[in-house]
């Protein structure tokens, strides 16, 4: 393989964007018929790499060799002319339209006065449906496809050029095992003619099963690329992360107040059943699950914005209904949400008027917003959290995502809640930030506030509870306090696996 | 990185102040055609035509900034005028101000009620608001022109046609309003609700607030403006077609995005909207005494429009400066 030309290189790439470093000298080579997995944790760089790729974003340095020959992206149609094919996690298909319309978008054959051809189309999107064993024919409407066999169109539409390297990102999200098996099969084939594969995935055991070598980003820097079949899952998850996954506990348990927030028994539909806990002031806890757990729908039930079908919230001792976040806001439950940039902020506005958002209406001088009043509570919350901006005066689009997060971090602390909602507060946050906010976290709860923290990073969930609520499928399987967790039983409580009734 | 704040800097403060600028150049450009374009006369008379227009674009401001649109606004002037002069005959003035401001706020809270509480879209709301209200006026007047009886005897017509400490009253109530309207979107709570839901309306939600009400005040605003600019409308000549207000909910939607409010929401303030209202007008203006005939300044006003509206585009991309550089 080594005496080939690479299909695909690409040599340090640099891509910022203001205040961000996103790709810092990044390099990847792709053979001919290798299958080459790139990693990384969320906000790694993968998806910024793949766009410079695409010709969607331009990077500020470095180059792209497309069979050794320097090229210019500028879109993604030019890249498929060059035989970089992507497909694409989220499907980008014409729901209206033939499975044969979808393939040939934007080039379908023609006869004379340019008529389409419909009879060349058929026969050729079947030869290629054909190919990929798929169940369906060029007439079937995409819209009436699953979304498995939705994505087999995408793959057929990159079968329609004479792809050079195809990209796959996360192809495998939404699909079954079987359909998976047909999957690694159409890569199989791909990778026989010759074609490079660049594998986008978070799950080791396909990567460990169908690649070839492994490319690792690490907050956008390239970590080095090692042959699968020299490596284990253990040394790839510490290229990713950087060091052994810190998996220590939290162990220091602040003095515990009152019962600030007690949940009974609350269902809401198919999304969760039977939910009860209990969280006090002081404390910490941690709600760890896979996605889909129904972690969030619970914070969103608390916050006003769903309505529970069953169970009862008690909020220091007193039964109260939640219907809206105004509510909840009132009743001194706060939430910082999992979308930062879709939820928590509004990026077009500056930080102060962000932070003050939820007690605009309170901060009044006659009929005026007291702006004074609202400088200090920025100035008081930026020195407290360390949250480095120019000036109040800045639009919150502007700040990394670590200073974005404590905004939302220092606009419900000016709330002064009683019950403290974080979801996954350390997504897309850089190294230094996370470790920032988790001990903001422990001292949050070191005041006496109670703290709810979601999240899907084990090492989190660990570093900052008191308690664990591991959960699966909607339901809470079991509650750990920090002394009898282990990575081991936590991972079974999240999988569905009930420990033995000694615990 | 501090070069590249620079060079953004100067991007950004075009993009904000280029309205400005726009501004002045059109009026140093129409006064070295045109001497007469600067005489103070024909600038009053620019802004008491412009009053009426303007005095509907403060309302659909608060719309466009909370992420909305008004489009019925045309058609909902008049049906005001239509409504306050038939009603001036038959209950007298007094009586019928109020009445006819009544009656033009709910429509304005049944627009306000779709489009906030139901969350339809305001684009589709609008537009068939536009010709549904139109339908309301005829059926109301019977398909007639409106007129007054006594057309000299009545202080009705001070809105419209008299003067106060030498001013035009048009123009007072345009710039009493446009300060009122302006502190209240700049200085108050609600003010600062109107950006946010515009801006982002999950993240307002998620801040705890109510959406559907501040959309539904923003259209109740809007639609207390065009009852403003309806009586004004009546006021100055006291008798009316049908389709008086016809076609300006574009010019007023073209005054706000001139102004530099985007369409997509969350920017955009009373003080720009004015300038573009003034912008809008000095150029009609302008372009007549320059000579242009009536008819082109249609065509001439609505490639002003189209400008304006890509330079938004632009400068919300962030290529308006490396288009000009």
């Amino acid at each position: 393989m080594s005496d080939l030309t690479p299909v695909l290189r690409l040599e340090d790439i640099v891509k910022t964007f203001p205040g961000v470093r996103a790709l810092d000298g990044v390099s990847l080579t792709l053979m001919p018929g290798e299958v080459h997995a790139l990693m990384g944790e969320n906000g790694a760089g993968k998806s910024t790499l793949m766009k410079v790729l695409g010709g969607i974003l331009k990077p500020n340095e470095g180059r792209i060799l497309v069979a050794e020959t320097p090229v210019v992206m500028s879109s993604p149609l030019e890249a498929k002319a060059k035989g970089i094919v992507f497909i694409h996690q989220e499907l980008s298909l014409a729901e209206e339209l033939s499975v044969a319309e979808n393939i040939y978008l934007g080039e379908l054959p023609r006869k004379r006065f340019g008529l389409v051809d419909w009879a060349t189309l058929e026969t050729r999107t079947n030869a290629i449906l054909e190919k990929l064993k798929v169940g369906f024919d060029a007439r079937t409407r995409v819209g009436d496809l699953s979304i498995a066999n939705q994505q087999m169109v995408e793959i057929a539409r990159a079968l329609t050029v004479d792809a050079k390297a195809v990209i796959f990102d996360e192809p495998t999200a939404s699909l079954t095992d079987a359909e998976k098996v047909v999957l690694f099969d159409v890569i199989a084939g791909l990778q026989e003619q010759g074609v490079g594969i660049i594998y986008i995935s978070h799950r080791m055991e396909e990567i460990f099963r169908i690649t070839d070598r492994i490319s690792v980003l690490r907050d956008g820097s390239y970590r080095g690329t090692v042959n699968t079949a020299d490596t284990d899952e253990e040394a790839v998850t510490q290229l990713m992360i950087g060091r052994k996954l810190d998996l220590t506990r939290n162990e220091s348990h602040h003095e515990l107040g009152d019962v600030a927030l007690e949940v009974r028994g609350l269902c809401c539909g198919d999304l969760f059943r039977d939910i009860s806990f209990e969280v006090r002031r002081g404390e910490v806890v941690g709600f760890y699950g896979l996605v889909g757990a129904g972690r969030t729908e619970i914070a969103e039930t608390l916050f006003g914005l769903r309505d529970p079908s069953a169970g009862t919230i008690l909020l220091d001792g007193q039964e109260t209904v939640i219907h809206s976040p105004t509510d909840a806001i009132s009743r001194g439950i706060s939430l910082v949400p999992e979308d930062r940039k879709g939820q928590g902020l509004i990026l077009g506005m500056n930080c102060r008027d962000n932070m003050t958002l939820p007690q605009v209406d309170d901060l009044k001088a006659g009929p005026f917003v007291a702006e004074g009043a609202e400088v200090s509570i920025f100035d008081q919350y930026r020195d407290r959290l360390d949250i480095r901006t120019p000036g109040w005066k800045q639009l919150v689009g502007n700040l990394s995502g670590g200073n974005q997060q404590k905004i939302v971090i220092g606009k419900w602390l000016s709330m002064r809640p009683s019950v403290l909602i974080v979801d996954e507060p350390t997504r897309g946050i850089d190294v230094g930030s996370k470790s920032e906010i988790h001990n903001l976290i422990r001292e949050l709860a070191a005041q006496g506030y109670a703290v709810i923290v979601i999240s899907s990073e084990m090492p989190e969930v660990l570093h900052v509870s008191d308690r664990i609520v591991a959960m699966y499928s909607g339901r809470i399987m079991r509650t750990f306090t920090s002394e009898e967790v282990t990575e081991d039983n936590l991972i079974q409580a999240i999988s569905g696996i009930t420990p033995d009734k000694a615990a | 990185m501090a070069e590249v704040t620079k060079r953004m800097d100067i991007g950004g403060f075009l993009a904000r102040q280029g309205i400005l600028i726009a501004f002045v150049v059109f009026m140093i450009g129409f006064s070295i055609a045109n001497a007469r374009f600067i005489d103070p006369d024909n600038i009053m008379g620019v802004v008491r035509s412009s009053a009426i227009m303007g005095v509907m674009a403060l309302g659909v401001t608060f719309v466009v900034i909370s992420g909305n649109l008004d489009l019925s606004v045309g058609s909902m002037m008049s049906f005001s005028t239509i409504v306050v002069l038939d009603l001036h005959d038959k209950i007298g003035p007094a009586l019928a101000i109020p009445a006819m401001f009544a009656l033009t706020l709910c429509l304005g809270a049944f627009i306000g009620f779709l489009v906030g509480y139901l969350k339809l879209n305001s684009l589709i709301v609008t537009l068939g608001m536009l010709s549904a209200i139109h339908g309301l006026t005829l059926t109301w007047s019977g398909g007639k022109n409106m007129d007054i009886a006594d057309k000299e005897g009545t202080w009705f017509k001070v809105f419209g046609q008299g003067d106060a400490l030498g001013i035009p009253v048009p123009i007072l109530l345009f710039a009493l309003l446009a300060a009122v309207l302006g502190i209240m979107l700049a200085k108050t709570p609600f003010g600062r609700k109107v950006y946010a839901v515009g801006g982002n309306a999950t993240a307002a939600t998620f801040s705890g607030i109510r959406r559907a009400r501040v959309v539904f005040t923003c259209y109740l605003l809007s639609a207390f403006c065009v009852a403003t600019a309806g009586l004004i409308q009546a006021s100055r000549s006291l008798g009316s077609q049908n389709t008086v207000g016809q076609g300006l909910e574009l010019e007023v939607l073209a005054a706000v995005i001139l102004g530099g409010a985007s369409l997509m929401g969350g920017s955009g303030t009373i003080f720009k909207t004015v300038i573009g209202v003034l912008i809008l007008g000095f150029i009609q203006n302008g372009l007549l005494l320059v000579g242009l005939q009536f008819y082109v300044q249609f065509v001439v006003t609505w490639v002003i429009i189209i400008l304006a509206v890509w330079l938004d585009i632009a400068a919300k991309r962030g290529k308006l400066w490396s288009l000009i550089a």
